[in-house]
Parts: structure tokens; sequence; C-alpha cells
């Protein structure tokens, strides 16, 4: 991120235009927060960094995807509405559509050479978008957005080593964001809108190590809540001091999932245990970290746009997963303590021509995960993303966009340390490896 | 078109891709049986190693028996097939034995929740002592059996075993009524040995509160009864015949140590201080220092001023209302004041009549010290009534002694101690003669006082089950043997001194993922 603020640095001196927009806009407020944001952004960059992850999925559209999934300060189309909502102020066309969905590859190995584990998962998701904006009137714009930047699903073999703390889970969430943007002048705007999520998670993992019923079967719980919904905002503001730089940064806020009454089923439970590990209902939280994502995109030529963001995920509010059950069942507590963690993002789009453009783009993205808390629900770190798409416009209207994800992440020995068994803290890990391959399609539809 | 070409290739790029490889992946080539060589891998020992426990071998006990889980582990560095004797009879799982039909021992004890605590689980054993397989095996641990007993023939003879001559265990499979343990053990021609024998020469000593004798001296194993401790000269001798044999082709392998007795739950579970006024008073305090202060004016005073008067004041003192109050005990090791004590007794008017049973049975009583060890198995003796001994004298421990075979008293322990420690010096002296690696399992299960931390960070102690340490107990409910999950911490010491000893790198054991105690609503 230094780097990043270096280069806007460099903007400024490059560029004597800037200094002049720089001037005009200097007395507002809108630009002192501005400069707040980004002054506490190279604040949260000083802090040290680890590892990465989480149950974050950042494939929220085709172009920007292709592009490394940058976007905050980029007016390309109505994705702009996940990245930036006040940018829907500056979109060329009146209506803007644009829907898309990846097909998510993800596959991961596990290995413990000193006990001679060995183990995989292969999973398949589906994250998709959809979103429209409409120019009301020259400086109002609305749009509605769906989305999924929160999910998981990771499948493990049913009472493999690592049972006891996950044989499976699916977290779903759907975020559901009507939007604004007011065009302030005709380098400024700023956006926003409500979040309203639904979401629904399924897990399941074996109550011990060695736990079984009397034939032997481990015993195992799943805890399932469906339909949960929670409420939370987005904000953002788009600059754009000269014809070819947009800045923009923008905020999207923590939402808290709170199953209330799911239920809890406990399978192959001795009988001895059948009193205590009945089926229940339980409460528990899950956090969706907010999220600030600060950038720029620049139009080198007519045909080139490159485009830098960072994010900052404030993960750190995963402090632990909770599962208070409404039975004689003890209050699972399993710490997480999860840090804020940032992802630096780098695009480029060649427009070819009218039917054609190109797109390429890398990301760092750091896990939130810290050393000894490696649990193999989220068995990610830190990763290198490589993207690429093109966009093929079909007629003035109409176009479909392509794009794929291959995201790197470097084998790493780590391990949960935070397992209670009698009261004892014992540790779960090995080496993991993954590979996450994603291509995905969209239209967009504008006029 | 053009770009479906495009697309295509990058998804097919992609997916080849998509294939996680480690920079060294885990594979059998990840191991090595460094020096030693486990295609023929033979065990011998006893109870330990047949993979005896909850007081008994049962069918799905002996899979848990740590050199079939050894086994495992070689079986990824070149380890040959590893055969253990047949209980495909114990249909149920029950455990025990019938000879001719009758049980003859009793089956695996499991946990009655409704009752709380161990008991044989219900059911008739099927494991038939006369349904002989003939065969030599792989693992020949034989529960029960000495060091001498491995090298005697007719130990396997079905004859024997109403006359105690011969083991029930070894009678399923010695491969003729003449054979013995090591010669059908020789005839697997191991490459690779573990040899855990010694311990039933001691042991059976002290799980019996000393009821036996210490035959040091006695040279002739054939005169010892089941409850002697073995001199140490004849063990010596055994021990290293026994490992001749082992060694005679050539195999390497590793013999292990004797536990002592301070490092096994069952002698030390039950305290020797259990006496409250709680507890006397059967969870009312107030009656129960009304009981202490009777006791105390009727019995327990009466006795130390008569034992003072003879200098054996200390052998019995008042029992405090406010502290836990140490068990009354007889130990033969005391000089016999009986007739002292009804000779005295017959002087008070009130004790008079009663003269003679008080001299009979408190000549050689005392209270218990910390010294002492009383067993697991006496712990529903405490408060219960001796047969034909009338009231309020009919609670032992509390108004009536414990007997010898409740008690390892300090001077019997004293006895085992002495001859485990022989023992051990000699197994480790004739293991550096020939090169051989040690596990001493006697300093491995004594960390377990402590507490034995294993790699991943768990715990692991001496304790007897208990619910709180339902996923970390390792001793089974017969409270000498380790339960599964003990039998695999032991697996992973072996392990761990293969791999030190005989440069070889094996897979660890995980002891958290083996089960405990059997536990059942009901029985």
């Amino acid at each position: 991120m230094h780097n990043i603020f270096i280069s806007i640095v460099v903007f400024f001196i490059k560029y004597p235009k800037f200094d002049i927009s720089y001037l005009q806009y200097e007395k507002t407020n809108t630009y002192l927060t501005m400069r707040k944001l980004l002054s506490l952004t190279l604040t949260a960059l000083t802090a040290a960094s680890a590892f990465a992850g989480g149950y974050r999925v950042s494939l929220q559209g085709q172009k920007q995807l292709a592009m490394g999934h940058t976007g905050v300060g980029v007016v390309n189309s109505a994705e702009v509405l996940f990245f930036n909502p006040s940018g829907m102020a500056f979109l060329e066309n009146r209506f803007n559509a644009s829907v898309g969905a990846n097909g998510l590859f993800a596959r991961t190995k596990f290995q413990n050479q000193a006990n001679n584990w060995t183990n995989s998962t292969e999973n398949f998701g589906t994250p998709f978008s959809a979103y429209v904006s409409y120019r009301a009137t020259d400086w109002l714009s609305v749009g509605l957005a769906v989305y999924t930047p929160y999910g998981s699903a990771v499948e493990w073999d049913q009472d493999w080593q690592g049972s006891h703390l996950v044989n499976n889970i699916d977290l779903e969430a759907i975020y559901f964001q009507p939007s604004i943007s007011l065009k302030v002048n005709d380098y400024f705007s700023v956006g926003g809108g409500p979040i309203f999520v639904s979401g629904s998670v399924n897990f399941n993992r074996n109550i011990s190590r060695s736990q079984t019923d009397e034939q032997g079967n481990r015993t195992d719980v799943t805890i399932d809540a469906g339909g949960v919904t929670a409420w939370g905002w987005t904000a953002g503001m788009m600059l754009k001091p000269t014809e070819n730089l947009t800045i923009g940064a923008n905020y999207r806020s923590e939402i808290t999932m709170e199953a209330r009454d799911g239920d809890a089923t406990f399978h192959d439970v001795p009988g001895f245990l059948s009193t205590t590990l009945t089926n229940t209902t339980f409460d528990a939280d899950l956090p969706l970290p907010a999220e600030l994502t600060v950038g720029f995109s620049y139009k080198v030529n007519d045909k080139l746009l490159v485009a830098f963001d960072y994010n900052r995920a404030y993960w750190n509010v995963y402090k632990s997963l909770i599962v208070d059950f409404h039975n004689a069942a003890p209050t699972s507590i399993n710490p997480r303590n999860y840090k804020d963690a940032s992802t630096y993002r780098v695009g480029a789009q060649y427009t070819a021509n009218e039917k054609f453009s190109f797109r390429a783009g890398w990301y760092f993205d750091e896990s939130p995960v810290q050393d000894g808390f490696f649990a193999p629900e989220t068995p990610r770190n830190d990763s290198m993303g490589y993207t690429g798409g093109l966009s093929y416009q079909i007629n003035q209207r109409l176009g479909v966009d392509f794009s794929f994800l291959f995201l790197h992440f470097k084998e790493v020995n780590n391990s949960y340390d935070y397992y209670q068994e009698d009261g004892q803290n014992t540790s779960f890990g090995g080496t993991y490896k993954n590979v996450v391959f994603s291509p995905g399609v969209g239209l967009s539809y504008n006029f | 078109m053009k770009n479906k070409f495009i697309y295509l290739s990058l998804l097919a790029a992609g997916l080849i891709a998509c294939e996680p490889e480690f920079n060294n992946e885990v594979t059998n080539a990840s191991y090595s049986a460094g020096d030693a060589d486990f295609s023929s891998y033979v065990a011998v020992g006893n109870s330990l190693t047949a993979g005896y426990m909850d007081g008994t071998v049962s069918r799905g006990g002996q899979m848990y028996s740590f050199p079939n889980l050894l086994s495992q582990q070689f079986a990824v560095v070149g380890g040959g097939a590893f055969t253990q004797p047949s209980y495909d009879d114990d249909i149920n799982d029950y455990g025990g034995l019938t000879l001719g039909g009758m049980q003859i021992a009793s089956t695996r004890l499991i946990i009655n929740a409704s009752a709380g605590g161990p008991e044989a689980i219900n059911g008739t054993p099927t494991i038939e002592v006369s349904n002989q397989q003939a065969m030599a095996y792989n693992n020949m641990g034989v529960p029960g059996a000495k060091s001498f007993h491995l090298l005697a023939p007719g130990y396997g003879n079905l004859a024997g075993v109403a006359t105690g001559q011969a083991n029930p265990y070894f009678v399923r499979h010695a491969t003729s009524p003449t054979a013995t343990v090591m010669g059908d053990a020789m005839t697997k021609n191991p490459t690779f040995f573990t040899n855990w024998i010694g311990s039933n020469d001691v042991l059976s000593f002290a799980t019996s509160g000393g009821v036996g004798v210490d035959q040091t001296g006695n040279l002739d194993p054939s005169t010892y009864g089941g409850n002697d401790i073995t001199d140490p000269n004849v063990f010596a001798a055994t021990y290293s015949a026994i490992t001749d044999m082992l060694t005679s082709g050539g195999a390497k392998g590793v013999v292990a140590t004797i536990p002592d007795v301070t490092s096994i739950p069952f002698f030390t579970t039950v305290p020797y201080n259990p006496l409250t006024t709680q507890l006397l008073g059967g969870g009312d305090s107030q009656v129960g220092a009304a009981t202490m202060t009777q006791l105390n004016q009727q019995l327990y005073g009466v006795l130390d001023q008569i034992l003072t008067n003879f200098g054996a004041g200390d052998r019995i003192n008042a029992l405090d209302l406010g502290a836990a109050n140490p068990l009354l005990i007889k130990d033969e090791s005391l000089t016999d004041l009986s007739a002292q004590i009804t000779a005295v007794a017959s002087t008070i008017p009130q004790y008079a009549p009663i003269a003679d049973f008080l001299g009979q049975t408190y000549g050689q009583a005392r209270q218990a010290t910390a010294n002492d060890l009383v067993l697991l198995t006496t712990r529903g003796v405490i408060g219960a009534a001796p047969a034909g001994v009338p009231a309020p004298f009919n609670s032992f421990g509390v108004t009536y002694p414990l007997q010898d075979s409740h008690v390892l008293t300090a001077a019997e322990g004293e006895m085992v101690k002495v001859a485990t420690t022989s023992y051990n010096n000699t197994i480790k002296a004739i293991a550096a003669s020939k090169g051989l690696a040690v596990a001493d399992m006697n300093a491995i299960l004594n960390q377990l006082v402590s507490g034995l931390r294993v790699e991943d960070g768990q715990i692991y102690t001496a304790d007897y089950f208990s619910t709180s340490a339902l996923n970390t107990t390792v001793f089974s409910l017969d409270g000498v043997h380790p339960n599964a999950r003990g039998y695999a911490m032991v697996a992973n010491e072996i392990i761990k001194v293969i791999n030190s000893y005989y440069n070889a790198k094996l897979p660890n054991i995980v002891p958290g993922y083996y089960p405990g105690a059997t536990v059942l609503p009901t029985n």
C-alpha cells in the first residue's frame, strides 16, 4: 500500500493539472473525509501482516474481476454498484445492467508428515452477481445490486483427522443493495445504500477426537440455520479531478449474522450421552467484516485503462465462533482471533475496437488468519490472484463478458492450537496447499 | 468462434493447474526403516503385549494391542503381515473366558452410567479355551505370563488349565501341548521384535496385595506360587535366554522395562485416608462426628492406650474430627501383640468378654500411612462387613482392619520396588550387551504421574477413569492395563525409541484419536 500511496503522490507531481483540481476541492468537507480515509488506510498498512483468506470471495463482476477485481475508481459498467455505488453517476448510459456468475473450483490438499496423514477436498461453488442502474435525473442515479461476497464450502471426508474441527461447512450470504448516487458536479459524486443480507450456514463436526456410539460410529453434530437476515450499509465517493483520472473510496459496513434458534442435530450419540446431546436449537453470531476500499484508475490513452485498488477488511471482529446450545450440552467456544487484512490489486483494460476489449489483472490477498489459529474450515493463506478476460459487444446494447481467476496459494505449514479436550488445548495442523480456479461469464446490457 | 476457443483453452489450462501439489508430497517414501528390518515382526510379552484391557482380552480390545498399532506403522516401511491370536469366537465382544462351557474369567469392564462405576459387562463369554488354534502368531503376548513361563513346556497344555499348570490364553494357540511360547514365537523367524516381559514376576504379588512370597534366594521357579516375586537371578537367567533366542537369527528389537506400581492407578486411586465425618455419616457430617467421637471413646482410644503400654502407641491414634483419617489395616510385618491386647482387655470389665476377639483382630493392626497403597479393588470393600464379625466391629477399614489382600503395605511395596529395580537393571544390562534398544516404560509411565505431554499438546496422566477425563484417560477400567488410547501412547513412545536408536523414520501415532472406556447407560 505504501507503493500505491507513493504512486498517488507521484501523480500529483507528474500531472500539474491535478494540482488545480486539488485546489478546487481542497475546502470541501468531502475531500477532507477522503484524506482522512487515506491516512487511516496508511495507518492500517503499517500494522504487521501475516496470513490471509477467511471466507471472503472476491468475484463480484466479470469485467472487474478480469481486471484484478479492481473497481473502486473504475466507471465501466453497472458492476460499479458493488465496487463504489457513487460511480453510477458517471456511467455513460442511462440504463446499465450486468449479470454474471462464476464457477468456483477450489481444491485443498492437506498432509502431516509426522503422522502420515493425507487428505484433500474439492469444492465447487457458483457465486453470482446482478447489477442494474438507472439515471433518473442528471444528478441522481438509482440502482440495485445483488451479490454474494461471503461464502465458504468445504467438505472434508467424514471422520477425517481434523473432523473434531470440521467435517463440512457451507456458508452462504446474499447481499441485496439498493443504491443511489448523487452527482455533486462533473468532478465529484457520492453514493451508497442500505444492504440487506440473507444468509445460511450448515456446519458439521465430530464432538471429539474419539467419542463414538456403541457401534463405533463417531459422534457428530450438525448445526443448521437458514434465512438468517441482517442489515448493513455501504457508502462511497468518486472524484474525477481530470478527464483521465478517477479516484474512489468505498466502505461497506460490518454485518453480524445472528443465527437464532437454528437446528442442532446430534448423530451417532452413545446411550450414556443421549440425555445430554439431545437435538436442540442454538444461537451463534458470525461477523461479515467491514471493508474499506480506496483506489483509482487512469486512462493512459483511448485504448488503455489501468486501475489500482487497496482493500482493508476489518476481520478483527471475528474473535471466536461461539455456539450456544439450548440443551445441557456445553457452549462451544472456538477462538478465531482473526486480524485485519489487506488486499492490493492492479488491473488493466485494453479496448481493441468497438467489438473487443481485453482485461488482465493481479492481486495479493493477505489472510486474516493468525499463526496457531489455522482451522481447516477456511484452510487458506496468503494468495496471489491472476485474472484475465474479455468482452465481446454483440450489438450496441448487449455485450458478453468472460473472465477467469487463478488463485495461487503458497503451501503453508500451520495449525489450530486452541481445540479444548478435557480442558487442555490441543493442536491440529500440517501442510495445506490450495488452488482456486474460477471461470466466469456475464452479460451487460446498456442503453 | 475465436473467443470461444480462447475461453475453452483458458478453462482447460486452469483445470490442469487446479491440482494442488506439495513441494514434498507425503508418501511411503517419506519414511524409512533405518537400520531395522520389519519384514517379520514378532512381539513377545504378557497381557500388555496381548492387548489386554478392562480386565480381559476381547476381539475389539485386541485390535488396539500396541504391537498391532506398531505393525501398522511398520507397514509403511516394508513391514510384513502381522497376525494375532484369533478372537473370532468373541461374537459379542464381551471378552472373558470359558473352559468346557464354564465361565472362568469375567467379561470386560464397562462404566455403568446409571450405577456410576465399573462393572463387568452383562453377558456370557464365548471365548472357549478348548477352541484351540494350534498356530504361532506374530503377537505372542500371553496374558498372565511371567518371564520363565515363556520357556516352560506344557504352558499351553489344555489338560493343565484346571490344575493351574497351564495358561488358558496360550492353550488357545499353542502349536502343541508341549510347545513353549518362545518356541512358537521363533517359528516366525523374527527380523524385529519387541519384548515386554517381566511385569508379572513382581506385579502379581503387588496386585494381590502382597499375599504371595518374595522368592528371592529360591532358584526353582517350579515351586513358586502365582503371586510370588521371582528371584532376581532366575529373572536374569530367563531374560538372558529369551533375548538369546530372539536375537539368534540376527533380529534387532526393543525391550521394555517394567513399570513401577506407583505409576499405576490400581495402586494410586484409593486414598489411604478417606475417613471423614462426611463419609462416616453417609453424607451427614454431624452424624459422622458423633460416630467418630464414639469410635474414639470405645475403640481407637482404648486400643491406643493398650498399645502405648507396649511401646506401640503410634500404631493407632484417635480420629481427628476435622481431618481425613487413615484406614485401619493389618500389617503382617508388625510384631504380633494379640496376646498382650487380650491380656489387658481381660482386665477391663466391659471388654473382658471380647478380649480374645480384640487380640486376634488388632494384634497386627495399625492405621495406614501414605506409604501404604490401597488397591483399586478395595474401594468396594471399605465399610463393608467382613464375614462372621459382629457389630460394631464389622466395618472394613473403620472398625475392622483391611486384610493383607486389600493393601500393599509399605513393607510389601518395598519388596516390589527392590524387585522392579533389579529386573529393570537386568533388562537394561542385557539390552546393552546385545545392542538392543530399550523402551524405558518404567520411566515413561512415571512421567504420567506428573503428566506426559504428547506432540499435539495434550497431557496424559496416570489417573483412573473419571467423567471429566473421558477423552484423556489412558488406563483401562482394570486400573493396571492401558486402554486403547494408552496403548497408542505406548506404541508412540516405542516408535520414538525405534526412530532414535535404529535411525528409522516412522510416522507417529496420535493417542487422542483412540477410544477410552466403554460407557453404557445401563448394564
